[in-house]
């Protein structure tokens, strides 16, 4: 049999006795390798060594360079050196900038957390130990550039100046809240910072924000978008219709799994982790696609460059997975310690962000620990005034709220009559 | 003018809307070299370029989401979703996105953005090429929903809702699209061509969201319906011999209550016609706000001829449609006869 001309075998029917039947074991559910009261183990994780991936050059062929799917791409080694061809070339000062965003970022997670178990607001998200998945992007994009963000980049605001203030205000509800009281605490939104409005449904918004990059081709800008997703929404529709539509239309895009090992519960193989890689699911889409130590913040930064000028220069975009853990629990409504091994977090591979960004810094001679504990107090100092400037404004359930009138503004852009019946209904 | 079916108006509207703004652009599956399997978008792409209308992948989940993304970032997408039947994929992005972006990011980014469905029944489509998914819509806030009965409405309609500052549900009777149908299965079809709806204004005209249209005056009884069932309803009407006045919605919401209140006040009597599925349709919240806003003036029970609570069944079409024998029906007993 010949098809468009190629050859192909005849094939060749086994003989039925020939066959062995499998043993019936039943459904194969995945399960992680530690559960609590067991040893923690992350031996399926396999290191490479820093310095060790290649980088490719941003126009090369994606299917040049597939075998990065699979690769975990570090610039930052045990001592605290910048290796291999992935390392950038930043400025010091730039790379102190970056460590304290992060520091402040864990201070703000820290004093949100509290303030929820305090009663001030209803709900938080910390995204500890993920600082540099979201700092490092920041330093390598432009606030023109739009982010479409999870609930777990709050770095992103923090490092593009959006004020502390503003983001308690919307943890709290009150007053002063940019938000109106409208949305769960940590979905903030600020166009003028390049955040787009995080929706809280899971893997929606990496679909649209291939639409803006869309947008920004269509308009022949050189700004782009850039959209995160959680490893266990890799398993949405959304994510798949992301992938499909950037690559057919070469949409100036970068798509970030952070991979932080759990969702909830449900450890990474739930979502399909342990059969390939979340980068891996890029090639067969025809995407660049990098798989990125994202404790690395010189990694993170450099392979986001390196996706950026790919969709500046219209060549499409690139999916990129940050390889991270999330230390702590998936909200403050969630107890980790019900499904993981209570130490897991403390024996993480890729250990901490902070403490390996603050290591390279001594290295190059610019840092040391008095500066560190400097540095640490000072972000906690700069959090606890913001707290406090915003607590004057109201928290959760004080009277200092947005006017209860604009429960009714903002769901089209003119009240229609119904809305404006029903706003005189409840009194206002 | 010039004569146009409904297609013909709708791809006149979305010509003229990307002749005038830039920032306008269609796309969806078949919609750009083919122009659409209804031919909607027939020619677009060789006049405004591939840019500007465009094929897609078969992903209704990811052209909506593409197209709030566009639109937040100052673009005015026209989607065409190819059947109504197939929206449920973008159901999350149309509902939990577009929906809520303006309400959520208290006005800092909104979704501009038109989805066009051909839908409704009477061409034998069966369950996937048949139904009226409107209620799904109407019910959630922050979206527009429009049903248009004719090729001049069509037109104007479907250029106020690309200029529209919220995202539209833009649903096209697809029986409409070669000529109008008043339920009459068994006579021969009929084209638009003489028809005074069908003489439309080859530029840019609007007819504004929000307002319905009195497509037959009366006095005995008011009958509300849109899309195909305006058609059924004047049939209806003129073989049972009352004098109904029947309103065309042509925008569910937002909803022209005052031409409803208006009217259901002076006839004191209510019909309420719709080929979708009954129970939770439009049609109750029509009733009820009849019965809210017009309770003391009405003389008899409000009455309601929708399609059965079924899926679209293939071969019980005319069993199904609610043709002008079930709404003669409901006449009748709105204005006490027989009984």
């Amino acid at each position: 049999m010949t098809r468009a001309g190629i050859a192909t075998p005849k094939p060749v029917s086994p003989a039925l006795d020939d066959i062995v039947p499998p043993p019936l074991t039943g459904l194969r559910i995945p399960e992680p390798q530690a559960r609590p009261g067991t040893a923690p183990d992350f031996s399926g994780l396999v290191l490479p060594h820093a310095g060790a991936a290649r980088r490719p050059a941003v126009d090369d062929h994606p299917g040049l360079f597939r075998e990065l799917a699979y690769d975990l791409i570090r610039v930052l080694d045990e001592d605290g050196n910048a290796v291999g061809p992935w390392a950038p070339s930043l400025d010091p000062q730039l790379l102190c900038a970056a460590l304290m965003d992060m520091l402040v970022t864990r201070a703000y997670d820290h004093r949100m957390y509290r303030a929820q178990r305090a009663g001030k607001t209803s709900f938080y998200m910390k995204s500890t130990g993920e600082e540099a998945v979201s700092v490092g992007a920041a330093l390598a994009l432009t606030n023109a550039d739009m982010c479409f963000p999870t609930y777990r980049q709050q770095g992103l605001l923090i490092s593009r100046g959006y004020p502390l203030v503003d983001m308690m205000c919307q943890i709290y509800s009150n007053a002063r809240d940019p938000l109106k009281g409208r949305q769960m605490p940590v979905m903030y939104s600020s166009r003028e910072h390049g955040f787009f409005s995080i929706s809280g449904n899971l893997g929606t918004q990496f679909s649209q924000a291939v639409g803006w990059g869309m947008a920004c081709a269509y308009k022949r800008e050189s700004h782009i978008a850039a959209a995160w997703i959680g490893d266990g929404a890799t398993a949405e529709g959304d994510f798949h219709y992301a992938l499909t539509m950037a690559a057919v239309y070469h949409a100036p895009v970068i798509l970030n799994v952070v991979n932080n090992q759990w969702a909830i519960s449900s450890f990474h193989g739930i979502a399909g982790g342990l059969e390939t890689t979340f980068a891996a699911r890029g090639i067969g889409v025809g995407l660049p696609a990098l798989r990125v130590d994202g404790n690395d913040l010189l990694a993170v930064y450099a392979a986001t460059s390196w996706a950026a000028e790919r969709a500046r220069r219209n060549l499409g975009a690139t999916l990129i997975e940050m390889v991270t853990y999330r230390r702590e629990g998936h909200s403050t409504s969630d107890d980790p310690t019900r499904y993981r091994p209570v130490d897991e977090p403390d024996v993480w591979p890729l250990g901490d962000p902070v403490e390996r960004l603050k290591r390279h810094l001594v290295r190059l001679g610019i840092w040391d620990d008095a500066q560190h504990a400097a540095a640490t107090a000072q972000a906690e100092e700069q959090v606890k005034a913001a707290a406090k400037e915003a607590e004057g404004f109201g928290t959760l359930g004080s009277d200092q709220r947005p006017s209860v009138a604009s429960m009714f503004d903002d769901v089209y852009e003119e009240m229609p009559w119904h809305l404006r019946r029903q706003r005189q209904e409840l009194g206002i | 003018m010039a004569t146009m079916n409904m297609v013909k108006a709708l791809n006149s509207a979305l010509d003229v809307m990307m002749e005038r703004n830039p920032d306008v652009l269609t796309f969806g599956e078949d919609v750009g070299y083919f122009g659409g399997v209804f031919r909607v978008t027939e020619g677009l792409q060789a006049r405004h370029g591939k840019q500007r209308c465009f094929d897609t992948p078969i992903a209704e989940g990811g052209i909506v989401a593409a197209a709030i993304g566009m639109g937040a970032h100052g673009l005015r997408p026209v989607v065409e979703i190819q059947f109504a039947d197939y929206i449920y994929p973008a159901f999350d992005q149309i509902v939990s996105e577009a929906a809520r972006l303006r309400y959520r990011s208290a006005g800092q980014f909104s979704a501009p953005i038109t989805i066009r469905s051909p839908y409704g029944g009477g061409i034998f489509g069966g369950q996937v090429h048949s139904q009226s998914p409107e209620g799904l819509f109407t019910h959630v806030a922050g979206l527009k929903t429009v049903v248009p009965s004719n090729p001049y409405d069509a037109k104007g309609l479907l250029i106020s809702a690309i200029e529209d500052n919220d995202p539209v549900i833009f649903l096209e009777p697809k029986r409409l699209y070669n000529g109008p149908f008043d339920g009459h299965h068994d006579r021969a079809v009929r084209a638009w061509a003489g028809r005074p709806e069908a003489e439309v204004p080859e530029g840019y005209y609007k007819v504004p969201l929000g307002k319905a249209a009195i497509v037959r005056p009366g006095q005995a009884v008011t009958m509300l319906a849109y899309g195909t069932m305006v058609h059924v309803a004047v049939a209806a009407a003129e073989e049972a011999g009352i004098d109904a006045e029947i309103i065309d919605l042509r925008t569910l919401i937002p909803l022209d209550i005052e031409t409803i209140e208006a009217s259901v006040r002076r006839t004191g009597r209510c019909v309420i016609v719709h080929e979708a599925t009954r129970t939770s349709g439009f049609g109750a919240e029509l009733i009820a706000l009849v019965q809210e806003h017009c309770f003391y003036h009405l003389e008899a029970p409000i009455e309601r001829v929708t399609g059965w609570d079924t899926p679209y069944p293939h071969v019980f079409e005319w069993e199904y449609f609610p043709g002008p024998a079930r709404v003669i029906e409901a006449l009748r007993r709105v204005m006490g006869d027989g009984r």
